[in-house]
C-alpha cells in the first residue's frame, strides 16, 4: 500500500499493527516525515506532483491519497500516476458543492472556511476545488470504473444522488481501466 | 574462531588491530595479503551474532567514533550518535567501527609497510575503491564472527561505503542509513579532488610519494584540505561565522598575510590536517571516492545494485552542495524501483556538508526511530 501525502503517519501504522500490511508513504512536510519515520515507518519525502513519477508500474496494490487531491498542482496526472502505481486507488477530497460553502459563497460571498476546509483563500494549500459531480464527470471522461465510492457528511454516510449537495467529503475506490494501463506503461 | 562473544573476547574493545590473511582481490586487479585493519567494538554481541551495526566513516575519519583518540584525547567523531541511550544506542547494539582501507589510521595503507619491501607502499600500495574498503570491511566481520548486519550507518564517505554493502553483500545488510551522500561522484566532487591531489604532487617534498622518513609534503596537504574544507561548509554558514571579518586588526593591510577571519580560519584547518593525515592516504581515498559510481558497476542501473533485501533511510541537508538532495533522490528513486523499503527526508540546516557531523536532533530522532523498527 503506498499512502500519498501519508502525514505522520497514522493511517499506515494502524493497517500495518492491525493487519501486517506492508505499507509506504509519501509526504511534503520534512517534519511530519521525520516523524513517520521516527515510528518506523517507511516513508519518503516528496512532493505528489512531481516524485511519483518515480515509483515503476503496478507495484503496489493500493494507492491512496487522502484529502490531498485539492492541493496538486496537476490533480489529472497525479490520479494517472496513482492508477499507474497501485492496482487500485483510494481517493477523498472534501466536496466543495456541499451546501455550506454554497450557502458561504450564495449568500455571504466569501470563499467558504468551514471544518474540512478550514483555511482563508489566500493561505490554504487547496488550490483545485472539486465537487463530487465534477470528480464522477472527469472519471467518466478518462474511462477510470468506480468500484465503490462513499459520501459523507460527519460520520452519517450520504446516498449517492444527494452527495453533491449534502456531502461533506467523499472517498473512491478506483480501478483503472486496461486500456489506460497499458497506454500509461509505455516508456516515457 | 570460537563462537563466544564473552566480553573477554580480545577482538573486542578499543583500538584493536586485525591482521586478516587475505588475499583481498581489488577491483584494480591487485590482492593484497595480509591486510591490517584497525577497529573498536562498542556493546555486547549478542549469542547470535544478531544485533551488530557498523559505522563507517568518511574520508579523513578512523575508528574512534564513540571513544576519546587515544593520542590527541579527542572525543569519538560521533559521540553525539554511538553510545549507551544514544540514537546507535550501544546498550542494545554491538556497534562496529573500522579505520578503512588506504587510510593513515591503523588500518593498510600506502604509509604502511610493504611487507615485500620491508619498506613503506607509498605509490606502490594498489589503487583501490569504496567497494574494496567494503570487502576489506567484510573480512573483518568474518574475523568477528558477524554474518548480517543489523544495519551499517554511515555519513558523507561513510554512506557510500553503507550503500556499497547493501550492493555487494545484499545478504549481510538488514538495513542501512545513508548520511548525506551520493551514489556516484560527480565531475564536480572530481574536480575539486583533483585540486586537492594536484596541490600534494605539487609540493617538493611530495617526491612521488617516497616521503617516509623525511619531510612530509605538508604545504600540499594543507592546501588540498583548505580547498575540500570548504566544500563541507555552505556559503550561509562561512557568512554567519566569518563574513568579512578581519583577523585580530583593525584594517586591512594591503599585505598577503591573513587579513580576514576566513583565511585564517582555513590556514589553521589546512595546518592542523597535516598533523593528522598521511598525503599519499589522501590520494589514495579521494581516488577511491572519484573512482565511485555505484549505477556503473551495475550496468549503467543504479536500481540493478539493490534488491528488497535491504531497508533503507536516507536523510540530506538542504544546504549540502558537495552531495546535494537530488543526489539522494536518485538513490531513493533507484530503490523505488527496486521495491526496497525506504525513507527519506531532507533536513534543514545552515551548516552545509558538514551538518551530518553536528548537534541535529531531527537526524537522532530518525536514526533511532529507524534502528528501534
Amino acid at each position: 500500500m503506498l499512502d500519498v501525502g501519508c502525514g505522520t503517519g497514522d493511517l499506515m501504522a494502524a493497517l500495518r499493527d492491525r493487519s501486517g500490511v506492508d505499507a509506504r508513504g509519501l509526504e511534503i512536510d520534512a517534519v511530519k516525515v521525520a516523524d513517520a519515520v521516527a515510528r518506523g515507518l517507511s516513508v519518503i519525502q516528496g512532493d505528489a506532483d512531481v516524485d511519483l513519477a518515480g515509483y515503476p508500474d503496478a507495484s503496489f496494490d493500493f494507492a491512496i491519497l487522502s484529502q490531498t487531491l485539492q492541493t496538486t498542482r496537476a490533480p489529472h496526472l497525479v490520479l494517472d500516476h496513482l492508477l499507474r502505481i497501485g492496482r487500485r486507488a483510494f481517493v477523498s477530497f472534501p466536496n466543495f458543492a456541499h451546501w455550506r460553502v454554497r450557502l458561504s459563497l450564495l449568500w455571504g460571498g466569501r470563499m467558504p472556511v468551514t471544518r474540512l476546509l478550514p483555511e482563508r483563500w489566500y493561505d490554504t494549500p487547496n488550490i483545485h476545488h472539486v465537487t463530487i459531480d465534477d470528480f464522477r464527470a472527469f472519471l467518466k471522461a478518462r474511462g477510470i470504473a468506480v468500484e465503490r465510492a462513499w459520501f459523507l457528511s460527519g460520520d452519517q454516510e450520504i446516498g449517492g444522488s444527494a452527495a453533491n449537495f449534502l456531502a461533506e467529503h467523499a472517498v473512491f475506490l478506483l480501478a483503472r481501466n486496461q486500456e489506460d494501463c497499458s497506454r500509461l506503461s509505455q516508456p516515457v | 574462531m570460537s563462537l563466544a562473544a564473552s566480553s573477554h573476547d580480545q577482538r573486542f574493545g578499543l583500538s584493536r588491530v586485525a591482521v586478516l590473511p587475505g588475499p583481498l582481490a581489488l577491483d584494480g586487479s591487485a590482492t593484497l595479503s595480509p591486510l591490517e585493519i584497525a577497529y573498536e567494538t562498542y556493546g555486547t554481541l549478542d549469542a547470535d551474532a544478531g544485533n551488530a551495526i557498523l559505522v563507517c566513516h568518511a574520508l579523513t575519519g578512523d575508528h574512534h567514533v564513540a571513544s576519546a583518540h587515544p593520542r590527541t584525547g579527542k572525543p569519538g567523531w560521533w559521540q553525539r550518535m554511538v553510545g549507551p541511550g544514544k540514537p546507535i544506542d550501544t546498550d542494545r547494539f554491538f556497534v562496529v567501527c573500522a579505520n578503512v582501507l588506504g587510510s593513515c589510521m591503523g588500518s593498510s595503507g600506502p604509509a604502511s609497510i610493504d611487507p615485500r619491501t620491508a619498506r613503506a607502499w607509498g605509490m606502490t600500495f594498489p589503487v583501490i575503491t569504496i567497494r574494496d574498503m567494503v570487502r576489506a570491511q567484510g573480512l573483518l566481520l568474518d574475523y568477528l564472527g558477524i554474518g548480517r548486519l543489523a544495519a551499517v550507518v554511515g555519513g558523507s564517505m561513510g554512506g557510500m561505503q553503507a550503500l556499497s554493502w547493501a550492493a555487494t553483500y545484499p545478504e549481510r545488510v538488514a538495513s542501512a542509513v545513508v548520511i548525506a551522500s551520493t551514489a556516484r561522484h560527480t565531475a564536480q566532487n572530481i574536480a575539486f579532488h583533483e585540486v586537492g591531489r594536484q596541490a600534494v604532487m605539487a609540493d617538493p617534498n611530495w617526491h612521488g610519494g617516497d616521503y617516509y622518513g623525511g619531510e612530509a609534503p605538508a604545504r600540499g596537504l594543507a592546501v588540498a584540505r583548505m580547498a575540500a574544507h570548504i566544500t563541507y561548509l555552505s556559503e550561509a554558514g562561512l557568512t554567519e561565522k566569518f563574513g568579512r571579518r578581519l583577523q585580530a586588526r583593525e584594517a586591512k593591510t594591503f599585505g598577503f598575510d591573513a587579513d580576514f577571519q576566513v583565511e585564517s580560519y582555513l590556514r589553521h584547518q589546512g595546518l592542523s590536517f597535516t598533523d593528522r593525515f598521511d598525503a599519499n592516504s589522501y590520494l589514495y581515498i579521494t581516488r577511491a571516492m572519484d573512482y565511485y559510481d555505484l549505477a556503473e558497476e551495475h550496468g549503467g542501473r543504479l536500481a540493478n545494485a539493490f534488491n528488497a533485501a535491504t531497508r533503507f533511510c536516507l536523510v540530506s541537508f538542504d544546504t549540502d552542495w558537495l552531495y546535494p538532495t537530488a543526489e539522494s533522490r536518485a538513490i531513493v528513486q533507484a530503490l523505488n524501483a527496486a521495491g526496497a523499503p525506504v525513507s527519506f527526508v531532507e533536513l534543514s540546516s545552515p551548516y552545509g556538508h558538514d551538518a551530518f557531523l553536528l548537534e541535529s536532533p531531527e537526524l537522532d530522532r530518525i536514526v533511532a526511530g529507524f534502528l528501534r523498527a
